[in-house]
């Protein structure tokens, strides 16, 4: 491509990415700014907001320990979820057992949970990790157990050929079959695990974005609190490019795949 | 068990025919099923009279089941499942109209489709539950405030499953459509529907799981009436079984929803002839 070319194609992408989040910013701004509604703030005045709360302190005392507890809870879900998920993949039987009984779990809704979790775990930070466990690890471990259990018959009888055994097998072939699928509840995942955070910090706790977004919402503070809610946004945001990131490492060789059979296909 | 690998995945394209089961196998995955259910029961049964759990944590699954017949004939639990499950359907109706109608306009023209590209990706990703203050202040404790979450969340998972699902038309399915004149209602009928239908049921039954988790977090934190304020009532009163009870409540509303969503799949998708590719949202 030439460069005049290519340089069209980005200021049209740029034209198009940007025009309408713009659009709808500017319409907000001038047509909020002389709100005197108790609740629809200026947006002048929420963004002054923003910048008093969350660029000060509040980022260490509320948004890191909101975060650090959503990736210990993200870590062990997937822990858990890939680990225990392989083991009911790879075996038909205890398969067949334990099916109904997960169906069963994974269909609570894990903010149901929240007061049974404050028994057994009082209502420190345990019990805000294991409440994001319960909901993140559904997915994964489901999505694990369909992705081992689709494991290409060839491949594996080329294991089996070959003589490819144990650890080996475990991360050549039923690992790296299974990764696509993994992957897809662990977005499913990332979006319950991000909800769960907010929730579990909603009652009786002392630091969080969630804990500050509603003591702003008790105490009238209703500027901060959609500061609040535009900090939550971004890092919703922020954490999904994060993830795409990862998906695309991951899952490299898959994407390219996908990208050759699409191409054939055309 | 095609529903089973349906169910989600990047990875569905690579899966072979199906593998059919013979009777006897599907009996005895039946029955093993069973067992691990009654086990499961049991299990927390004996952990809780061993007092290996305390029993104020976790009451023997009997009295649960005592507790959960009890609430059933008294008719409370009624009222509070019927609350829940009205909820859950408006909210989910809302979205999914609200959704299909804005994805089908967007996904047809290509420039409003560039054009929303990034306001949808932004938009997407912000935990409904961040709106649970601004519920609150706005309609306090009434279904109208659990709504506002539950149609928030709902949305975006239907709408992205619709834009793939329309972008996804053959072109020369659409061209062709084009050569025949047909109108705009003819073309969604004919050509963008069946192309967009899979899409469009996974698309359901993703909404459908986030608006019931919705739903029940609505009734915990904005105090709606339903499942999820009966629990809190429970536990706050220190009636652990009758919380035990509701939970398992909310489960089965779960699991009925699960297999009432994977019978519309097969109902609707009968004559889809292969597996289809699903895009995860």
């Amino acid at each position: 491509m030439r460069w005049a070319d290519r340089s069209v194609a980005l200021l049209r992408w740029l034209l198009l990415t940007a025009t309408l989040p713009t659009l709808l910013v500017v319409i907000w701004w001038y047509a909020s700014r002389d709100s005197t509604h108790f609740l629809f703030r200026p947006l002048s005045d929420i963004w002054a907001a923003f910048r008093q709360t969350w660029l000060g302190p509040r980022l260490v005392e509320d948004v890191l320990p909101s975060l650090s507890r959503l990736g210990q809870g993200y870590a062990a879900s997937l822990l858990l979820g890939v680990g225990i998920g392989v083991l009911i993949g790879l075996h038909r039987t205890l398969r067949a057992l334990v099916e109904p009984v997960l169906e069963f779990l994974r269909a609570i809704p894990p903010p149901a949970l929240i007061p049974l979790i404050g028994l057994f775990a009082g209502l420190g930070d345990t019990r805000r990790v294991v409440i994001i466990i319960a909901g993140c690890v559904w997915p994964i471990l489901l999505n694990t157990v369909e992705g081992v259990r689709a494991v290409d018959e060839v491949l594996t009888d080329t294991c089996r050929s070959y003589r490819i055994r144990g650890p080996r097998r475990l991360y050549h072939l039923v690992l790296r079959s299974a990764s696509p699928q993994i992957m897809t509840g662990a977005r499913q995942a990332l979006a319950i695990g991000i909800i769960l955070m907010v929730i579990s910090e909603l009652q009786r706790t002392d630091r969080g974005i969630g804990y500050a977004v509603e003591e702003f919402q008790t105490s009238f503070r209703y500027a901060e609190m959609w500061s609040g809610v535009i900090m939550l946004g971004l890092l919703g945001v922020a954490l999904s490019l994060l993830f795409r990131l990862a998906d695309q490492r991951v899952l490299r060789w898959y994407h390219g795949v996908r990208a050759t059979e699409k191409g054939g296909r055309q | 068990m095609t529903a089973a690998a349906h169910r989600t995945g990047h990875a569905a394209g690579r899966t072979g025919p199906p593998r059919t089961r013979s009777v006897p196998d599907r009996v005895r995955s039946l029955l093993l099923g069973l067992t691990g259910l009654v086990g499961f029961g049991l299990l927390l049964e004996v952990l809780a009279r061993t007092g290996v759990v305390p029993a104020r944590y976790l009451p023997p699954t009997s009295r649960i089941l005592t507790e959960l017949v009890d609430s059933a004939a008294s008719g409370t639990l009624w009222a509070a499942a019927g609350n829940t499950v009205l909820t859950w359907a408006i909210g989910l109706g809302l979205a999914v109209a609200a959704a299909v109608v804005l994805g089908l306009i967007i996904g047809s023209v290509p420039l409003l489709r560039a054009a929303t590209a990034s306001t949808i990706e932004f938009l997407r990703p912000i935990p409904s539950v961040a709106w649970i203050p601004a519920a609150i202040v706005l309609y306090g404790p009434v279904r109208a405030g659990t709504l506002l979450i539950v149609v928030y969340a709902a949305f975006w998972q239907m709408l992205v499953q619709v834009l793939h699902g329309v972008v996804d038309v053959d072109p020369v399915a659409r061209d062709t459509a084009r050569s025949y004149r047909l109108g705009p209602i003819a073309r969604v009928r004919w050509v963008v529907l069946p192309t967009a239908l899979p899409y469009l049921v996974t698309g359901l039954r993703l909404a459908a799981t986030v608006a019931l988790i919705l739903t029940v977090t609505g009734e915990l934190f904005v105090g709606t009436p339903g499942l999820g304020a009966e629990i809190l009532r429970a536990s706050a009163g220190g009636a652990v079984a009758t919380t035990y009870a509701l939970v398992v409540v909310t489960g089965l509303l779960g699991v009925a929803a699960n297999l009432a969503f994977r019978a519309l799949e097969r109902y609707l998708l009968s004559w889809h002839p292969s597996i289809r590719r699903e895009v995860p949202a």
